[in-house]
Parts: C-alpha cells; sequence; structure tokens
C-alpha cells in the first residue's frame, strides 16, 4: 500500500474582518491514508469536519502545515500547490463528493455525468454510454437521462451528482456526507460504487451522518472534537 | 495569515498571457496599480471589483487599446514576439483582429449598428486579409451559428436585434478567427436574467468545445463564479487577491473581498 496523503500539523481557522475575529476550525491535524483506505471523520457539529475536507481539496486555505499527496507527477503539498495545478488535480485524481449538484442551464443530465470523462480524453460515445450506466445504477429513470438536472428534485440532483462524481475512478476522494436523503437504491449503489473503488485503490476520507450505511468500508475512525483527535484503529470491525 | 503558494510544477504549459507589472494613470488617478496577471491555456479567469477598480481599465490593455505607463504584456503563441504595449498602431490593429477577440458592455462599441449583422462578422475577416466571398460569408455564419444566433436573422442589422442577439453577433465578430484569446468586458450586464443565463451558456459551450483561454470581466459575482476556474479581485486600481474561483467565493482572505462575497450572499 502506499502513502497517498501525509497530513502534517494542519491548522486552519477564518479571520472575519468585519467583527475583527479569528474563528478556529481545527488545529495541528496530522495523519497518513494509504491506497484503498477508507478514513471517517467525526466530531460534533463544528468540529471541523466539511472544513477539513474543503481544506484537503483547497476550497479553503490551510493557515499552517502540509498536505503531501502522492499525484501522479510526485509527490505535491496541496497546501501550496499552485491554482492551476490544483485545477489540473481536481479533474485527474481527486475528487469531491457532496450531496448537492450544480447544474447548468440547458446541460443534460446525462451530459453532465459524462463530462469527467469527457475530460480525461474519453471519446463522446463511449462517455455518454458510461454516463447512462451510472444514471440507471444510482436510479435516475430513463425518461430524465436528456432532460435539463434544473428542474429535477431534490433527490433526483443528488443521484446526477453522485454519477458524476463517481464515474472516473480517482486516486483521493473526499465524501462529504454523500448519503444524507438518499433513497434505498441509490444508497446501495452508491456504497457499492465506493467498495469498488476501494478495492481498486482509491483513498477516502468521509463525513457520514450515519456511518453505519459505510461502516464495512471504514478502516480507520479521527475524532476531531477538540481534545479526542487520537486517531483509532478500526481492525475490529468487521468487512 | 496563510500559506504563500508555490509556483505551478504540475502544469508545465507556459502561460498564454502575462501581464507584468502594469501602473496607468489619468492624471492624479492611478487606474491601474502595479498588477501582473497570468493566464494559462484553455483557463476562463474572472475579473471583479466594484466601478473604478480598474478591471476595464486592464481588460482595455489586454485589448491593446490602451498602454500602460509602465509595464509588459506578452503572448506565448509562436509568432507573436516582445513587448506588445510597443508594437505601432498598425501592427496593434493587426493583433488584435487576428489573436485577440474582444465583447463588450455596450454593443455599439464592438458593432456597426446600421450594417447586417453577418456583415460584421465578415468585416473582421476582411481585416485579416480575407478577400473571396464566399469564404467570408461561410466563416461568417460558421461563427454566428457557433453563438447560437439565429441564421434567419443573417441580414438583420443590430440596431434590429434584442440585446441578447447583439451580444451573440459580438461573440461571432470575436471568434470568426478563432482567436486565442477572448475578453469579455460584462457580456451579459443589462440583459434580463433568462437571457442572461443563455447567452453564459453559449460562452461556457464555446469554451468547452474549443478550449478558448478567457477573461471576463464582470461586478456580477454570479457571472464570474459561474464561469472562471481562477479569479483576480481588484480594487482601486490594485489587485488585493486571487485564488481559486471556491476559495475567492467560500474562503476569500482579503477584507475588501469578504465584504464584496458577503455582499452577494
Amino acid at each position: 500500500m502506499t502513502l497517498v496523503l501525509d497530513v502534517q500539523s494542519l491548522t486552519k481557522g477564518f479571520t472575519m474582518h468585519h467583527l475583527n475575529t479569528q474563528m478556529a476550525a481545527f488545529n495541528d491535524i496530522s495523519f497518513g491514508l494509504h491506497s484503498g483506505e477508507f478514513l471517517l471523520l467525526k466530531g460534533t457539529n463544528g468540529a471541523g469536519k466539511s472544513t477539513l475536507l474543503r481544506t484537503l481539496y483547497r476550497s479553503y486555505l490551510a493557515q499552517s502545515g502540509a498536505a503531501l499527496f502522492q499525484s501522479s507527477h510526485g509527490v505535491i503539498d496541496l497546501m501550496r500547490a499552485a491554482d492551476v495545478d490544483i485545477t489540473h488535480l481536481r479533474r485527474s485524481e481527486i475528487g469531491f463528493v457532496t450531496q448537492f449538484l450544480v447544474a447548468r442551464p440547458r446541460v443534460s443530465a446525462q451530459a453532465l455525468v459524462a463530462e469527467p470523462l469527457r475530460q480525461a480524453g474519453h471519446s463522446a460515445d463511449a462517455a455518454l454510454d458510461e454516463a447512462r450506466r451510472w444514471l440507471s445504477a444510482f436510479g435516475v429513470k430513463e425518461e430524465l437521462w436528456r432532460a435539463y438536472p434544473t428542474t429535477f428534485s431534490g433527490g433526483e440532483q443528488q443521484k446526477v451528482n453522485l454519477a458524476r462524481a463517481l464515474i472516473l475512478p480517482q486516486k483521493l476522494l473526499l465524501l462529504d456526507e454523500p448519503t444524507a436523503s438518499l433513497d434505498v437504491q441509490a444508497r446501495t449503489a452508491l456504497v457499492a460504487r465506493l467498495a469498488e473503488l476501494k478495492s481498486q485503490g482509491t483513498a477516502m476520507i468521509g463525513v457520514f451522518h450515519h456511518p453505519d450505511d459505510v461502516s464495512h468500508l471504514i478502516d480507520r475512525v479521527i475524532d476531531l472534537t477538540p481534545n479526542t483527535s487520537n486517531p483509532e484503529d478500526r481492525e475490529d470491525v468487521a468487512y | 495569515m496563510t500559506i504563500t503558494l508555490d509556483a505551478p510544477r504540475i502544469v508545465t504549459a507556459h502561460p498564454l498571457m502575462t501581464l507584468k507589472n502594469v501602473s496607468k494613470s489619468y492624471g492624479d488617478v492611478r487606474a491601474v496599480r502595479d498588477a501582473s496577471v497570468e493566464v494559462f491555456p484553455g483557463e476562463v479567469m474572472g475579473i471583479v471589483g466594484e466601478s473604478g477598480s480598474g478591471k476595464s481599465t486592464l481588460l482595455r490593455m489586454m485589448n491593446l487599446e490602451d498602454t500602460p505607463d509602465t509595464g509588459s504584456y506578452t503572448l506565448d503563441l509562436p509568432d507573436v514576439q516582445g513587448n506588445l504595449f510597443e508594437l505601432d498602431r498598425f501592427a496593434r490593429r493587426m493583433l488584435c483582429a487576428t489573436k485577440i477577440g474582444i465583447v463588450y458592455q455596450n454593443p455599439h462599441l464592438g458593432l456597426l449598428m446600421n450594417h447586417s449583422s453577418s456583415g460584421n462578422v465578415a468585416e473582421r475577416l476582411l481585416v485579416a486579409g480575407e478577400r473571396r466571398f464566399s469564404v467570408l460569408r461561410d466563416k461568417a455564419q460558421i461563427a454566428l451559428e457557433a453563438s447560437e444566433f439565429p441564421l434567419e436573422r443573417l441580414d438583420a442589422p443590430p440596431i434590429e436585434l434584442s440585446g441578447g442577439m447583439q451580444q451573440r453577433v459580438q461573440l461571432a465578430k470575436a471568434i470568426a478567427l478563432e482567436p486565442a484569446l477572448l475578453l469579455l468586458d460584462e457580456p451579459t450586464t443589462g440583459l434580463d436574467v433568462s437571457v442572461q443565463a443563455l447567452v453564459l451558456d453559449t460562452l461556457k459551450r464555446l469554451q468547452q468545445d474549443r478550449q478558448i483561454t478567457m477573461v471576463i470581466v464582470s461586478h456580477d459575482l454570479g457571472v464570474i463564479r459561474t464561469m472562471a476556474d481562477r479569479v483576480i479581485v481588484m480594487r482601486r486600481g490594485e489587485i488585493v487577491e486571487s485564488g481559486l474561483a471556491d476559495q475567492i467565493f467560500q474562503d476569500p482572505q482579503h477584507p475588501y473581498t469578504q465584504q464584496l462575497v458577503h455582499a452577494k450572499l
């Protein structure tokens, strides 16, 4: 197993200039993550679980520390990498899964799902076939594949989003409560896809409101609640 | 306090466009102060800031309509060399016609309002030296089609068209020669929300199909959020912050950017 991510003393807080205050999110977090490993972040509301995911994805800027990522171009510190390098990694090696779809006007569900494959260089036809396969797996009705998701219900949008986010296997996958409010079929499909990606070597860090859904995938747990941030071994959990 | 970012390591391509240490004053007013911008091939760069922040001045410099007091401008293209601000008027005009396209907020700036729409697009090709009538007509039509302009209105002059359609004619003119760099100055400001969404969608489509490098100036953060990969924030002629679009909107660092983002949300 190769070390995919090596997080060292990561610290993040927010400076709110209009209030002249600092708000700490998490302090001095360190952990390593190997290929095929699934790390669950837990902690009370406001402990910084989502903030840690967004910091690793670089939607937030860290204040100090490092996150050394084993990219196909060599080791790169995600906290220091140039913006264009991050854009490149987001297209090819690092995925972020939320429950929210960013729909675009006049782009069909299947085109939206196929997009990551197109950007990775797959042919338009192959990407569309694969997109339809995943829409079907997540339980999006065939009548909707060519429609525009802007008008879909929240649940349907979420399924389109999952299909899009998980269609292209990546080295590192950040999961921010992807199961929240999913129906049974979609949740089953999601868990099956995560298991498949994990067995192919994708390293994952997840925040789950109900970790029971994925309990059989979890290798380790980090508790971000202040003063309890010791990684706890989960070898005891049945696979 | 945040971490300082490194130079690109994975992306080895040179920036397509580089502005270095550009400053410009009008009398006592410093419109742009020591601005440096790099835009990489295929990237969409957004520039935000309030009126008078210098964002449009910067864009006009990129279109060689304005020359700064100091600073340099280079395009990394096979047949383009040196500091473009040093080119004479003729060379500037030729370069702009063939390598750079621009869409203005005000269509009067970019179009001859009483000439036919197809003629407006063909004019750009004429400047670049095309004289064959059939080629002019075909190329103009292709560009208008790519801009999703209704072809039954090819002969209508822009003055008779709606605001959204006028922007499509400007866009067709801008992309007719497949420029390396497309500049957009408040391209959807003043349009109805529904028309704005359609024009933005056309731009997004063009960008994805042709991988055009774009710089888009807007005071509308929603437009920038939809379009841009990276964002530059300007205030009083200075670049106060730059970063990935999602970072600028979710974790703005500079007090002014925080104020701007909070005002929007």
